[in-house]
């Protein structure tokens, strides 16, 4: 006799037959099967450049060890972020709870950063930071399963204040944009320019996106500073060079700034720019045999010139392939795979790097002036740059 | 602050509010005249923009691509309002909202596709390329000073058409009772497309001209676009009268607001707003 109730149970009794069967393969995919790797990067929107270029690097990095990790083959899945904040524990968690990744790499804005950072902590899933600078995911919010591999918003600024006060430069104006990034790169500037022995006359900043700058520019004018140190970056910095050079400036005051000022703007800053100097942990034209080899093989692979951002995801290829070998691809064995990553050495296209105990780059970072539209590395403006990692509790 | 320095902030201003006038004259005309929210304002500002970079190249020269794309933009507007807007002035705001804010989206992946994601210059003409010098340290760009000029030559132009010819009082007719001049006979089809392709091309010419200064850059049109409605908003809606005296105070406040307090500066224009609507609720000027 069919009944709906006969129906019903057979139907559902069908049904969890069927779905146990959903649940063998989870069990055996394990540590057997394909390394899940996530890219959660801005593939769209202003940051699209950045994102591709990261995830460029990272798989030349793979490809270089034959596109496995730790013996196993590689399966990628990629969520476009669209540096949106407000979505990004909804995207992080996407890729961890829907697609099961092992390694979620990303991202670039710090905002979404720290959505991908609530997800890793809560389900530790191993969480590599391929360029967003918030101070906050290596220092008070630490955790044994995030790593990054580029730098943190304030090393840049904490080599700029040694190069500043030993050119003379003793009284500066910082300006910058009333954000996150910007408080954070002032933060290293004031502990290192004043250390050096110089003052800072006055910090300026205006609502971040504005970039109408005359008004502060004007002032600076006024309080007649022997340089200015700056945070800035895209299509602002290259209106600031601009505006900067426009208004005369830079015929008396020398301008510093956090190396993003001069990063993929040059080509639209033009001559504006030249003589500004910077500090970052890459240049494009440092004369190092690594550095030419990877701008060669990234041309020859991507028919695009690489840049910091690339650097960087090639440098997560490199430390997440340290780590997999040293736990012969045995992803699941956390304790092995975090002390190889944390003791590793990358031989960077940068110069050598190493982890810091709150999993953040040790790095030098180097002096450049820009000419004709190329930052030219004039020197280290500081070796072995770490960040203090401030309130990290990870033992 | 002293004298010079004040004055230079003024001038800084005005330069400003002056920009801003260009842009909002057209989103308070397409709001006055037509009705509609068009929140897709900034980005023919962008598209402005892009365009005197990619013509300024292939004619080597930016006056000649103002020109030529002065003329493409006011077809475009021609165009889209035939296509889309024409249907939109009976419907509600929030369709016209909605409308207009898949338009953003839509012109920012154009954007993406035809000119990429990279950070342009625009090249300054060589004639207007040198600088006023003001103080010992500071010197002021002519082309700042001249793109200044432009923006009152166009506030002039746009007085004498809607105060003294008779387009202009069909504008206003249309504003006013737009029934009631189509019923008198006038094509009111044909003032609404003109008022639509009059807007977009002073968006779009206003983007080409602050191109060489601005750089040309993704969603370079989000924040001018905000400070565009709150000039309209504080002018009074379908007053050019009002938009050019709100632009110049809103250049004012921003600019005096970040040197003298900076730290609520992001705040003050909008707290300006607050305090005219709560004097005025239909901002500075009627029509």
């Amino acid at each position: 006799m069919t009944t709906r109730r006969l129906v019903l149970s057979r139907s559902a009794a069908i049904i969890g037959a069927a779905s146990s069967g959903l649940l063998l393969p989870e069990i055996v995919r394990a540590q057997s099967g394909k390394v899940r790797v996530g890219f959660m990067l801005p593939y769209t929107g202003t940051f699209a450049q950045l994102g591709v270029a990261i995830e460029n690097g990272f798989r030349m990095a793979l490809n270089e060890q034959g596109g496995k990790l730790g013996g196993r083959e590689v399966e990628f899945f990629k969520v476009d972020d669209e540096s949106n904040p407000a979505k990004g524990i909804e995207n992080a968690s996407r890729l961890v709870e829907r697609d099961k990744v092992d390694v979620l790499v990303g991202t670039v804005h710090s905002g979404v950063q720290m959505g991908i950072h609530k997800v890793a902590r809560d389900t530790g899933v191993l969480n590599l930071i391929p360029n967003a600078g918030v101070h906050i995911a290596t220092r008070g919010q630490c955790a044994p399963n995030v790593f990054r591999t580029s730098f943190s918003n304030s090393q840049p600024t904490l080599a700029l204040g040694k190069a500043m006060v030993e050119r003379g430069h003793k009284k500066a104006v910082w300006i910058t944009w009333n954000y996150a990034a910007g408080d954070e790169a002032f933060e290293g500037f004031e502990k290192s320019y004043t250390e050096a022995g110089g003052t800072i006359i006055k910090k300026l900043g205006l609502p971040f996106p504005n970039v109408e700058f005359q008004a502060l520019l004007t002032e600076i004018a006024s309080l007649k500073p022997d340089a200015v140190a700056c945070f800035f970056a895209g299509g602002g910095a290259a209106k600031f060079l601009r505006d900067y050079a426009a208004a005369g400036l830079n015929k008396n005051i020398q301008l510093y700034g956090s190396g993003f000022l001069t990063e993929g703007v040059l080509d639209a800053a033009g001559d504006a720019a030249n003589g500004v100097l910077t500090t970052m942990h890459y240049s494009d034209s440092l004369d190092t045999p690594a550095n030419k080899k990877f701008r060669l093989d990234y041309a020859k692979t991507f028919k695009l010139q690489p840049d910091v951002y690339a650097v960087q995801g090639y440098d997560t290829g490199l430390l997440l392939v340290k780590g997999a070998n040293a736990v012969k691809g045995d992803l699941s064995n956390k304790k092995a795979l975090y002390a190889a990553m944390e003791g590793a050495t990358i031989d960077s296209p940068r110069g050598k790097w190493s982890m810091s105990k709150s999993h953040n780059p040790v790095q030098d970072m180097y002096l450049r002036k820009v000419d004709n539209k190329e930052n030219k590395v004039i020197g280290i403006a500081q070796k072995a740059v770490a960040d203090p990692g401030t309130g990290c509790r990870m033992g | 602050m002293d004298l010079a320095n004040f004055l230079i902030q003024l001038l800084n201003g005005l330069q400003y509010g002056l920009l801003l006038f260009m842009l909002a004259a057209g989103l308070t005309l397409i709001f006055g005249i037509m009705g509609v929210v068009n929140l897709a304002h900034g980005s023919f500002y962008m598209i402005g923009a892009y365009m005197a970079w990619s013509m300024s190249a292939l004619f080597g020269n930016l006056f000649v691509a103002i020109v030529v794309g002065a003329l493409l933009s006011v077809a475009l507007g021609w165009a889209l309002e035939w296509v889309l807007f024409r249907h939109f002035y009976h419907r509600d705001h929030l369709d016209q909202v909605l409308l207009t804010f898949g338009l953003i989206y839509i012109f920012e992946e154009a954007r993406s596709l035809l000119w990429g994601d990279d950070v342009h210059a625009v090249q300054m003409p060589a004639s207007l390329d040198w600088a006023i010098p003001l103080t010992d340290n500071l010197s002021y760009p002519v082309y700042r000073l001249v793109m200044a000029g432009i923006c009152v030559l166009l506030a002039l132009g746009l007085y004498l058409l809607i105060s003294k010819t008779r387009l202009g009082m069909k504008f206003r007719a249309g504003a006013f009772n737009h029934d009631m001049t189509e019923a008198l006979g006038i094509n009111i089809r044909l003032i609404h497309g003109i008022v639509f392709a009059l807007g977009v091309g002073l968006a779009s010419v206003a983007g080409m001209i602050a191109a060489p200064i601005s750089s040309v850059y993704p969603n370079m049109g989000s924040t001018v676009l905000i400070m565009c409605f709150v000039v309209v908003v504080i002018g009074g809606i379908g007053s050019v009268r009002g938009a050019l005296v709100a632009s110049l105070l809103v250049g004012l406040v921003d600019t005096f607001g970040k040197v003298l307090l900076p730290q609520v500066a992001g705040m003050l224009v909008y707290m300006l707003m607050a305090a005219v609507l709560l004097y005025k609720p239909e901002g500075l000027f009627k029509h």
